[in-house]
């Protein structure tokens, strides 16, 4: 019990960080911004990964329909998608005011958060019956063939992306991606914490520790693992389509279907903090997107080989991560104080 | 579907796709069968199979730019990777080798990750080739062309699927190394240094690979990314055949090598990957599925 109170505090302090940080770090909200969909990202994750065992690679399949869904919604309520795509998405002729804007915004967020989330139970019904390492490649392989397709299909722009839709140049988009995105990500921690403190969070948990027994014993295991992968999708695919929002410019393959960064980022944020808790993946995506604009910063030319390095170290030399590092320590300190 | 049509109205066409697949796929199956051989023995799944590929391909690439014959580079890149996958073995990989499989697949996903950057930053993104010199004989009146280096890549990559298969089955390292693999601990017992084994058998994948990647260079092109796609290929020809089933190995990747191609040529050549990895999907599903009848699973 106290470790749920200690994590409330924990988090309540961050979000209120979070509510002031654009008045105290004006310069750096859209690394902010990105935080805080990280989190979401290494939460629904972790709730997959981690709390189930279902190590996915594949997660970037719901930010990437969040993406398209979003930018074709808003582009869709005013104008052709294949013309404004066509048209690389600029010129005078594609003009969205105030209105207009949140209008599409407002669309379409739920509307991809709901298609992700159908498409998660359309595909995890297929592939939530593999187990480990097969899961693990078959949905890296779904991440991939998703860009190539989105890479080839003329009507979102192809190979060569699509354009975000603008708003008028006096809207403040920065503050608003950036509050969303925090409170996206407050909700998820929030009712993720809630999810797993009920009979699903502890369903979940048995089919990570035998799936088998957990079957055996009477649980619906494909509906359960199916569900949890929805709940995942449906944040994703919000976040998904702020993310798309906040790049301003979608390219399929770097911002769409990242399966090669933010899809093996998301795995190593959840490690870093410490697979299955719910504290981990946000201290993980705390501690590694301060690693990553540090690299980009200070390593130009090589972030991405640092990455890589990184990558590595933590797996190899850090694989439970800070969290189970310290319960390791407390667990190690009760036992030292009982011997005595 | 335009190109469906034109198929049929020239089924010579067909012969073109089939011969081209045929040679690339002897290609996969090497590199397959140096994912087999790791994964079998030492129960790690090995993402940077196709960086290996990639590394032994930009050995041949800077031979042939030095002015070395890059038919030279084959035995050179082997040797070379045989060390480079040694070397990573007893840096990194021995730490992962009793970890479950999922720490293996992400550790060497970071290193796929380092090498690919390492290669953009050293040689850039560019396609490369090593020029071989060799020319193209035209069949059927000139209407199927077959590329003579391809040919050679081909011949090449059975010899040195052969030599490893002899080296395996008779030699007293392959001896060591077929033993680790049934039963690792009684390997143990029975005298084996079974980290020594696996320092071997993790620098002859290496090392097949390293070949493998100068055939791709002289006869296709490499580029720092090539890496991935070789990896899921090799793992699908891998999970379609079975460990240790050479034959089925073979047989899988001339099939993923035409099918490949043909389906490039359909499609277009922009969806090939895309097939690839869709396919990669599809033969998991499937088999999912046949186990699942029988109350089976994937371990």
């Amino acid at each position: 019990m106290s470790e749920t109170r200690a994590n409330l505090n924990v988090f309540f302090a961050l979000a209120a960080f979070g509510v002031a940080a654009p008045f105290i770090f004006p310069n750096y909200m859209a690394q902010m911004t990105e935080l805080w969909l990280f989190i979401v990202f290494a939460l629904t994750w972790d709730l997959v990964g981690g709390q189930m065992g279902y190590n996915s690679f594949g997660n970037v399949i719901f930010i990437g329909i969040g993406v398209y869904a979003t930018a074709v919604i808003q582009v869709a309520l005013l104008y052709d998608v294949g013309d404004y795509n066509a048209a690389r998405g600029g010129g005078t002729s594609f003009v969205f005011n105030e209105m207009q804007y949140l209008e599409g915004l407002a669309l379409g967020l739920p509307v991809s958060a709901i298609m992700a989330a159908l498409l998660a139970v359309l595909i995890g019904s297929a592939v939530l019956g593999m187990r480990g390492q097969y899961f693990a490649i078959c949905t890296l392989g779904l991440g991939i063939a998703a860009g190539e397709i989105a890479g080839g299909w003329e009507w979102i722009g192809a190979g060569s992306g699509m354009t975000v839709p603008q708003p008028p140049p006096a809207f403040p988009t920065t503050r608003l991606f950036y509050y969303l995105s925090l409170g996206l990500a407050v909700i998820t921690f929030l009712f993720i914490g809630w999810l797993l403190r009920t009979r699903f969070g502890l369903a979940i948990n048995a089919i990570r520790d035998d799936e088998d027994k957990a079957e055996a014993m009477g649980h619906y295991t494909t509906r359960i693992k199916v569900t949890a992968w929805a709940i995942a999708a449906f944040f994703l695919g919000i976040a998904g389509g702020i993310y798309g929002n906040l790049k301003r410019f979608i390219d399929p393959t770097d911002v769409a279907f990242p399966g090669q960064t933010i899809g093996v980022w998301m795995v190593l944020m959840a490690i870093l903090g410490g697979k299955g808790t719910i504290l981990g993946p946000v201290i993980g995506a705390i501690i590694f997107q301060f690693t990553k604009e540090f690299f980009w910063t200070y390593l130009l030319g090589w972030q991405r080989v640092a990455l890589g390095v990184l990558i590595v170290v933590i797996v190899v030399f850090f694989p439970k991560g800070v969290v189970g590092y310290m319960r390791n320590r407390r667990a190690a300190r009760l036992i030292a104080g009982q011997g005595r | 579907m335009s190109n469906i049509d034109l198929l049929i109205d020239a089924p010579i066409l067909l012969v073109q796709l089939i011969s081209d697949g045929l040679m690339i796929g002897a290609i996969f199956a090497l590199a397959a069968f140096g994912m087999a051989l790791v994964w079998g023995v030492m129960k790690i799944i090995n993402i940077c199979q196709g960086e290996f590929v990639m590394l032994g391909g930009y050995v041949a690439v800077w031979m042939a730019s030095a002015g070395v014959s890059p038919f030279l580079g084959v035995p050179v890149a082997a040797v070379l990777m045989f060390i480079f996958g040694w070397l990573l073995y007893q840096t990194i990989i021995y730490r992962i080798v009793d970890h479950d499989l999922f720490i293996s697949i992400l550790a060497t996903f970071g290193i796929s990750i380092v090498l690919q950057q390492l290669m953009n930053e050293a040689f850039g993104a560019d396609v490369r080739i090593a020029e071989s010199g060799l020319g193209t004989w035209f069949i059927f009146g000139g209407l199927v062309t077959i590329s003579q280096v391809k040919v050679v890549a081909f011949v090449l990559a059975f010899i040195l699927g052969g030599v490893l298969v002899y080296f395996l089955k008779k030699s007293r390292v392959g001896q060591a190394i077929r033993a680790t693999s049934q039963d690792a601990r009684a390997a143990r017992v029975l005298g084996i240094n079974t980290n020594h084994v696996y320092a071997i058998t993790y620098g002859l994948n290496a090392a097949i690979c390293g070949a493998c990647g100068a055939l791709v260079a002289m006869a296709y092109t490499i580029h720092p990314y090539i890496g991935l796609p070789y990896t899921i290929r090799s793992f699908m020809i891998v999970v379609v055949a079975g460990l240790g089933n050479l034959g089925a190995v073979i047989l899988a990747s001339l099939g993923l090598g035409s099918a490949e191609n043909i389906a490039g040529f359909i499609l277009g050549a922009e969806y090939q990957l895309a097939f690839v990895f869709s396919l990669l999907v599809i033969v998991l599903v499937l088999r999912n599925w046949r186990l699942a009848r029988k109350r089976q699973y994937l371990k």
